[in-house]
């Protein structure tokens, strides 16, 4: 059972039937118990990083995370559950400057800027379909999956640089659009459930390997 | 590179497409779901359902439909029109749409739009607006509403910008001038518009041949363009818009 975790009350229906989709028996819960019991765990992105953190941390559903990721249950963190993944998050974080995540990888997730290096403008939130490029083409998230495919985003803040990146994109500034640790647990900034085909691709492919790490 | 998008909107009136659709090989012209699924197929980048229902229990329908469309479809859904509070938008995106946009209600209330924004994120709200020229001035809109028939004496630039910094996530900017012209988009107004305000804004209002989406982007700076019948009606696919957008150098998903 790939648990989908609900820490916000939202809707959370096209990433549990994106999953069913490709074959997982997938189920939305917001129950710790349930999240420790899971073969793999699916963190999708609705709310802000810091009304996010803080709930999961109220919850206990910070630490089923954390203890079912030190188990080795394959991992995957969809928009905000990429920048999760992070030490922590400047969204709506107030006078705290930052609120902590998952902290499996190092940085703090930060608003996008509106112009480039060049001082080009760029309209924020990045809205709409944009190319991935792998740093890393080894990714089993993407096998099958060319350089340079199209996904749908929809964001304003982004992770920031670290030796985690599998793959970048770019709007005003190149930010990671895929991120890796280990060999199971992964972050993506663009919305599977919401890309077509190729997004289809990634989740059986996180699907397949979350299948093949607990039949292990 | 982000992508412009090419966007597919269907008027839906209880739970059904409305206005006339001439779809090849659709067994169900009047299903919504349907519908995008092919759009979905042809490369569409989202598509906006607009709904004009005008009873309680049509919208029930409308909402049903938003719930389904979560789960068969996988490309973003936009659900449009009759939005009153920030608990009618809370049903509709607890259904499952990915965005609402708002029109009247927003201003007849601005704060409608700090508030949904503040409790759905910045992304899933979009300010729809219906501006219309002012005669003689070239370059002033104002803002209409009830379907175009109601002048708000509103500046259409100066609603955009307050909607923006009020948290909206997306304008989207119909012309009522041009809508249903096919003399393609009010390039002028589309432009005063996306320089004044710092978020995406998808062009919409009288589309009529190919050269008309590709204006849009580059003479009209918009981020996004809208149409309605010339893919309702087979006139013009999503694929045809697309590789015409690509053939003037604009970057579009094929």
């Amino acid at each position: 059972m790939i648990a989908v975790v609900d820490y916000c009350k939202g809707n959370l229906k096209s990433v549990e039937r994106g999953l069913q989709g490709v074959g997982a028996d997938a189920r939305i819960t917001d129950d710790p118990r349930t999240i420790r019991k899971a073969d793999a765990i699916v963190l999708p992105g609705v709310g802000s990083f810091a009304d996010a953190a803080r709930t999961m941390a109220e919850t206990g559903q910070m630490d089923a995370i954390r203890e079912a990721i030190a188990q080795g249950k394959p991992f995957l963190g969809i928009c905000l559950g990429e920048h999760l993944l992070f030490a922590g998050g400047t969204e709506h974080a107030g006078s705290e400057g930052a609120v902590p995540g998952l902290g499996l990888i190092e940085g703090i997730a930060d608003k996008m800027p509106a112009t480039d290096a060049q001082g080009n403008s760029y309209k924020i939130p990045h809205v709409g379909w944009n190319s991935i490029e792998f740093v890393d083409a080894a990714c089993p998230l993407f096998e099958g999956i060319p350089d340079g495919e199209y996904f749908y985003f929809t964001h304003s803040y982004c992770a920031p640089k670290s030796t985690a990146t599998v793959a970048t994109t770019t709007h005003s500034v190149t930010f990671p659009s895929v991120v890796q640790v280990g060999d199971r647990v992964f972050g993506v900034q663009f919305h599977p459930e919401k890309s077509s085909t190729a997004g289809a691709q990634v989740l059986a492919n996180f699907v397949a390997l979350a299948k093949s790490k607990t039949a292990r | 590179m982000l992508t412009k998008r090419v966007i597919p909107c269907m008027d839906v009136k209880d739970g059904r497409v409305v206005k006339g659709v001439n779809f090849v090989n659709l067994r169900d012209a009047g299903d919504p779901i349907e519908l995008a699924q092919r759009y979905d197929e042809q490369k569409a980048d989202e598509v906006i359902f607009l709904d004009i229902t005008a009873t309680s229990d049509g919208r029930a329908t409308t909402i049903d439909m938003a719930s389904r469309a979560s789960e068969e479809l996988h490309l973003p859904y936009c659900v449009g029109g009759g939005f009153r509070s920030v608990a009618d938008i809370r049903t509709m995106i607890a259904a499952g749409a990915d965005k609402v946009s708002v029109n009247s209600a927003a201003i007849a209330d601005p704060s409608l739009i700090t508030a949904a924004a503040t409790a759905f994120g910045t992304q899933a709200i979009l300010c729809a607006i219906d501006a219309k020229q002012v005669p003689g001035n070239p370059n002033k809109w104002e803002v209409f509403v009830a379907g175009g028939r109601k002048n708000t004496g509103i500046d259409a630039i100066e609603w955009a910008t307050e909607a923006a910094k009020r948290g909206a996530g997306e304008i989207l900017l119909t012309s009522m001038d041009r809508d249903g012209s096919k003399d393609g988009f009010d390039l002028a107004l589309t432009r005063a518009v996306a320089r004044a305000v710092p978020i995406p804004v998808i062009a919409s209002g009288g589309v009529g041949k190919l050269e008309h989406f590709a204006e849009g982007v580059i003479e009209g700076e918009a981020d996004a363009v809208l149409a309605a019948s010339v893919f309702h009606f087979g006139e013009l696919t999503i694929r045809q818009v697309k590789e015409y957008m690509a053939s003037q150098g604009i970057p579009v998903r094929l």
